[in-house]
């Protein structure tokens, strides 16, 4: 594909990878240059991985690489390789149920048009395995690198500490 | 007219407890999910579980890609396009230029002003990040590659970047393409009585006036701009998956652009990812893919990257005001004056009513009661992206709101009057309802008084006021300032009559089908881009049927399905298509009381309906009644031989009037002399919506346009450079508020029903994008108003106030601090 990397017969240089996607151990051969966020929506079929600038400014390609959260539109999915990612789609229990940040995502009315949900509910999940109670100022912080242009933030605030409430109850 | 169908239905007032939630004590709500209930969202589960269906999700067997090659300069004469390299890129299957859509008719595409727009450019580029080619491949990396090897001679020509430089005589000239255009001058407009006016002003005890620039901004939803095409050659039918605010007007405008007949297209607007006005347009980029995938019959998609977004697409604002206020000494204002520039950027493509070429502008007298007011606006050509979208606003009544909400403060400084004390004596009063402005709006209903003394007493005005002199006798490191804005909306778009979009008539409809087993499909013509339509309509359709709101499925966005209706923006889905809800919610329930009267063997005329069961029972015997449920099953299976089977509805509403919805906010601001840094203390809202559908839906909009309100007032600006390049186009540069910049916000309401309106809604969405930033922008003026402040530009970036702080000698030198500090502690300052 790219001429600026072809291998000696003329096709584009690939490597392949295995990443640990939600549980279920992917092995695909890809390109160098292939964007974190583009290998999970198109290889693996995760749309709840969002993008939204490409640029690492909006956090709606949000995910967790080895329990970190990090925005998998600055990452190659090379990068990837060995590792545990989480996404939205992995929250979710096997009967269906919601994970307790959906539940209060939902019942807080914490999302509007849903394009930037996906990466606040994985901010939000770091941000509650970090400190299981945060204050609203800590709240504020752990969220800041998350963009959501419809809800004015204060429901997502809402959302969080009820969402710590339940976690903390299970 | 809706009252035809209203069966005695009045608006009702309906009362909430101070939670929002409905109140049992009240007659709020049937308990089923009705009018005034906090139902949770229908839409959010695809959402939280990450199985929504945006544009980019959208995947078709054997589906191409397309990428755009834009211009890097903002004027310029394209000499040469050589495509052979790109070509020759592996998966590259096509590239496509103007000659190429030329030989489909496909060049150009109207406006929504109906100006002509290069879809790929013809001949001359006219603004930075034009669409020049598009290069069509296998995958979306391959695209990529293709659009790098596109080798475009341009002749690169002196830009003009301003509405102020364009309109000066030896500007080159942009759109040399019109006809007999020899300058940049677009348009003109003028409203009001400028003699009755101009003679006020002479005469008046005090006039005040200010200039102030309403800031270019851009909506930037957080998903961009983007369709999958699909062309079957064996049905010959187009469908166009599009990311679009109006699919049914898009569909039209796609079938008079590529004369393949209306019927033989589809378009389909999945979940879309915040439009905030931005997709209300029709871009070069939906035309390019269904061109690309009627020429090559396979699936084109193409997905906007967020700088393509802020660049090339519908911008918003961008108004150079003057605004004028005559009064008398004791404070009551007599006139309005107000002169615009507009800039409209390459193209005339503001999205508004075609009828109004200022959009709703000529509302700048707001919620006061004027003798006589003048308007005028000159719009200039720019090289700059073709907008003038509505971002939020109800086509630009932010504007006219910032105008008349920035004015008042200054003549309330210049009398030396308290600002609440001004509005108060200048409001139309309740009983001046309906109630005709000077420049011809005919505003519905309104308590202004009840809505600023509920701010007031929200925000503990008074307590400020003391701290804000406390702070200036003690020459306090960070100043108060109190701003208030006390806004009246228009929004809910048409009339028909008066309004339209590329001739269209500006109604909107909704189809209702009662299945055998009770439960409903309704379908609408407007389409949600996150305003929780599948809840809020089908909470209209369950308290006018009875019906339980988990019973109601709300459908929209699929032109094959719905019917006809003008789309979402302008605040304009509930007071049109929410009013087609309830009407057609009524029309099954006549057909309803037909069948019922069949099954209880009554006179139709003795069947009554009870709102709060959902029954509907013979008058005088209540024991004698019948569900919806149980007639959905007679209507399919023993249907009175005076009906025809079935219970469906469909209504067409052509709005009477528009609605104006009001509201006071009151924001109180600390300023800090040192760093010249705003800090929000107190954010009061009180939005009066009329009738109130579902109050969590509303608190989430008011919450989302106070935040765009915090953005466009304090970071938003899409700037340029001399040269016509974008140096605020991407989200590095174009800065929106995060969760750090946003504060607490307090929010209040008074319901203050539309007497036109079937369930006397107006619309609330945009109102606190239009109400805030005047009031945001007059309490930082007011912590700097005793120095002589009258104005400070948006945004009021912290350089930007410690300027106008430092102007009149208020700022302070953060070396001052330092020295404090150490003179404290008797260290010196390290010299690193």
């Amino acid at each position: 594909m790219s001429t600026d990397s072809m291998n000696e017969e003329g096709g584009p240089t690939t490597t392949e990878i295995t990443v640990t996607v939600n549980g279920t151990q992917v092995t695909a051969d890809v390109e160098p240059r292939l964007k974190l966020s583009d290998f999970l929506r198109y290889h693996c079929d995760l749309r709840g991985v969002r993008v939204g600038c490409e640029h690492g400014v909006c956090g709606a390609c949000t995910v967790e690489q080895d329990g970190a959260s990090i925005k998998s539109c600055l990452s190659y999915a090379v990068q990837a390789d060995g590792a545990k990612i989480e996404t939205v789609e992995g929250l979710t229990n096997d009967d269906g149920s919601l994970h307790p940040i959906q539940e209060a995502f939902h019942e807080s009315h914490a999302l509007q048009c849903g394009f930037c949900t996906s990466g606040f509910v994985m901010a939000t999940k770091e941000l509650l395995e970090e400190n299981p109670s945060p204050t609203r100022e800590e709240i504020e912080t752990g969220l800041e690198d998350n963009i959501c242009r419809c809800t004015g933030y204060q429901n997502i605030y809402k959302a969080v500490e009820s969402a710590a409430a339940k976690m903390e109850d299970d | 007219m809706s009252s035809d169908f209203t069966d005695g239905d009045e608006p009702r007032e309906f009362v909430h407890d101070d939670d929002g939630g409905p109140d049992p004590e009240t007659h709020c709500g049937h308990g089923r999910g009705g009018m005034g209930e906090e139902v949770r969202r229908k839409e959010d589960k695809r959402f939280i579980t990450g199985r929504g269906n945006y544009i980019d999700d959208i995947k078709k067997p054997n589906m191409l890609f397309c990428d755009i090659v834009r211009s890097p300069h903002a004027h310029a004469r394209i000499k040469n396009i050589d495509k052979s390299r790109a070509l020759d890129v592996d998966g590259v299957v096509a590239v496509l230029t103007a000659e190429d859509l030329l030989e489909h008719d496909l060049a150009t595409m109207p406006t929504l002003m109906s100006d002509t727009q290069d879809v790929l450019v013809r001949d001359k580029v006219k603004f930075q990040s034009q669409e020049v080619a598009a290069v069509i491949a296998e995958d979306r990396y391959a695209a990529r590659d293709g659009a790098d090897k596109v080798v475009v001679d341009y002749e690169v020509l002196d830009p003009v970047v301003t509405a102020e430089e364009a309109l000066k005589d030896d500007a080159p000239v942009i759109r040399d393409d019109i006809e007999g255009q020899t300058d940049n001058h677009c348009l003109d407009w003028e409203t009001g009585d400028k003699e009755a006016t101009d003679a006020i002003f002479e005469e008046a005890d005090v006039t005040v006036s200010e200039q102030m620039l309403y800031q270019r901004l851009h909506p930037a939803p957080i998903e961009t701009c983007g369709s999958v095409a699909d062309f079957d050659p064996g049905k010959d039918k187009l469908t166009v998956h599009m990311t679009s605010q109006a699919p049914h007007i898009h569909r039209t405008l796609f079938s008079q652009v590529s004369g393949i007949p209306e019927h033989k297209i589809r378009i389909v607007s999945p979940d879309v990812g915040g439009g905030f006005g931005n997709k209300v347009p029709i871009y070069p980029g939906y035309v390019v893919s269904a061109a690309a995938s009627y020429v090559l019959e396979r699936p084109v998609k193409w997905i906007e990257e967020r700088s393509e977004n802020i660049q090339s697409t519908g911008f918003a604002r961008d108004y150079d005001m003057t605004g004028e206020l005559a009064a008398t000494e004791d404070g009551r204002i007599q006139a309005v004056r107000t002169d615009v520039l507009a800039d409209h950027g390459a193209y005339n493509a503001v999205a508004q009513p075609s009828k109004f070429p200022a959009g709703f502008f000529k509302i700048f007298t707001g919620s006061y009661d004027v003798d006589a007011a003048y308007g005028s606006l000159t719009a200039a050509y720019t090289n700059s992206a073709p907008g003038g979208v509505a971002y939020r606003c109800s086509f630009r009544v932010t504007e006219a709101v910032y105008l008349i909400e920035r004015m008042v403060k200054v003549l309330a400084d210049e009398l030396d009057m308290d600002p609440a004390e001004i509005r108060r004596k200048n409001f139309i009063q309740p009983d001046q309802f309906p109630y005709e402005t000077p420049t011809g709006w005919n505003y519905d209903s309104g308590d202004y008084e009840a809505a600023l003394d509920k701010a007031l007493e929200m925000a503990d005005y008074e307590h400020y006021r003391e701290e804000q002199q406390r702070r200036i006798e003690n020459d306090a490191d960070k100043l108060i300032g109190i701003g208030i804005s006390s806004f009246t909306e228009v929004v809910g778009a048409g009339p028909g009559k008066t309004c339209d979009i590329a001739g269209v008539e500006m109604f909107d409809s909704c189809d209702i089908r009662v299945h055998p087993t009770g439960n409903a499909t309704v379908r609408v013509g407007v389409q949600t881009q996150g305003q929780g339509h599948e809840t809020t309509f089908a909470q209209i359709v369950a308290e006018e049927l009875g019906m339980d709101v988990d019973n109601i499925t709300v459908e929209h966005g699929d032109t094959d399905t719905d019917p006809y209706g003008l789309g979402t923006y302008g605040s304009r889905s509930t007071p049109v298509a929410g009013a087609a809800a309830a009407v057609a919610a009524r029309k099954v329930r006549d057909k309803a009381k037909s069948i019922a009267a069949n099954e209880l063997e009554a006179a139709e005329a003795d069947i009554e309906w009870d709102r709060q069961s959902g029954e509907f029972h013979v008058a005088g015997a209540p024991d004698r009644s019948i569900t919806i449920t149980d007639i959905a099953a007679s209507a399919y299976m023993n249907h009175p031989a005076s009906e025809e089977p079935g219970l469906e509805a469909v209504d067409y509403y052509d709005p009477p009037e528009m609605t104006y919805p009001f509201g006071s906010y009151i924001v109180v601001v600390e300023v800090d002399r040192e760093t010249g840094e705003v800090d929000f203390e107190k954010f009061v809202a009180v939005d009066d919506c009329g009738n109130r559908i579902n109050p969590m839906i509303i608190e989430g909009q008011i919450h989302g346009g106070l935040a765009q309100g915090i953005g466009s007032a304090m970071m938003e600006h899409v700037t340029f450079d001399d040269n016509g390049n974008v140096t605020g186009g991407d989200f590095m540069n174009y800065l929106l508020p995060t969760a750090k910049e946003i504060p607490n916000f307090e929010t209040g309401h008074t319901v203050t029903p539309s007497p036109h309106h079937p369930i006397g809604a107006k619309g609330v969405g945009e109102s606190p994008l239009v109400g805030s930033p005047p009031a945001i922008v007059n309490a930082v003026v007011d912590a700097m108003a005793h120095e002589g402040i009258s104005h400070i530009e948006m945004p009021m970036t912290p350089d930007r106030v410690w300027e106008t702080l430092d102007s009149v000698g208020l700022s302070r030198d953060p070396s001052d601090s330092f020295e404090i500090e150490f003179g404290d502690t008797g260290a010196e300052p390290a010299d690193d």
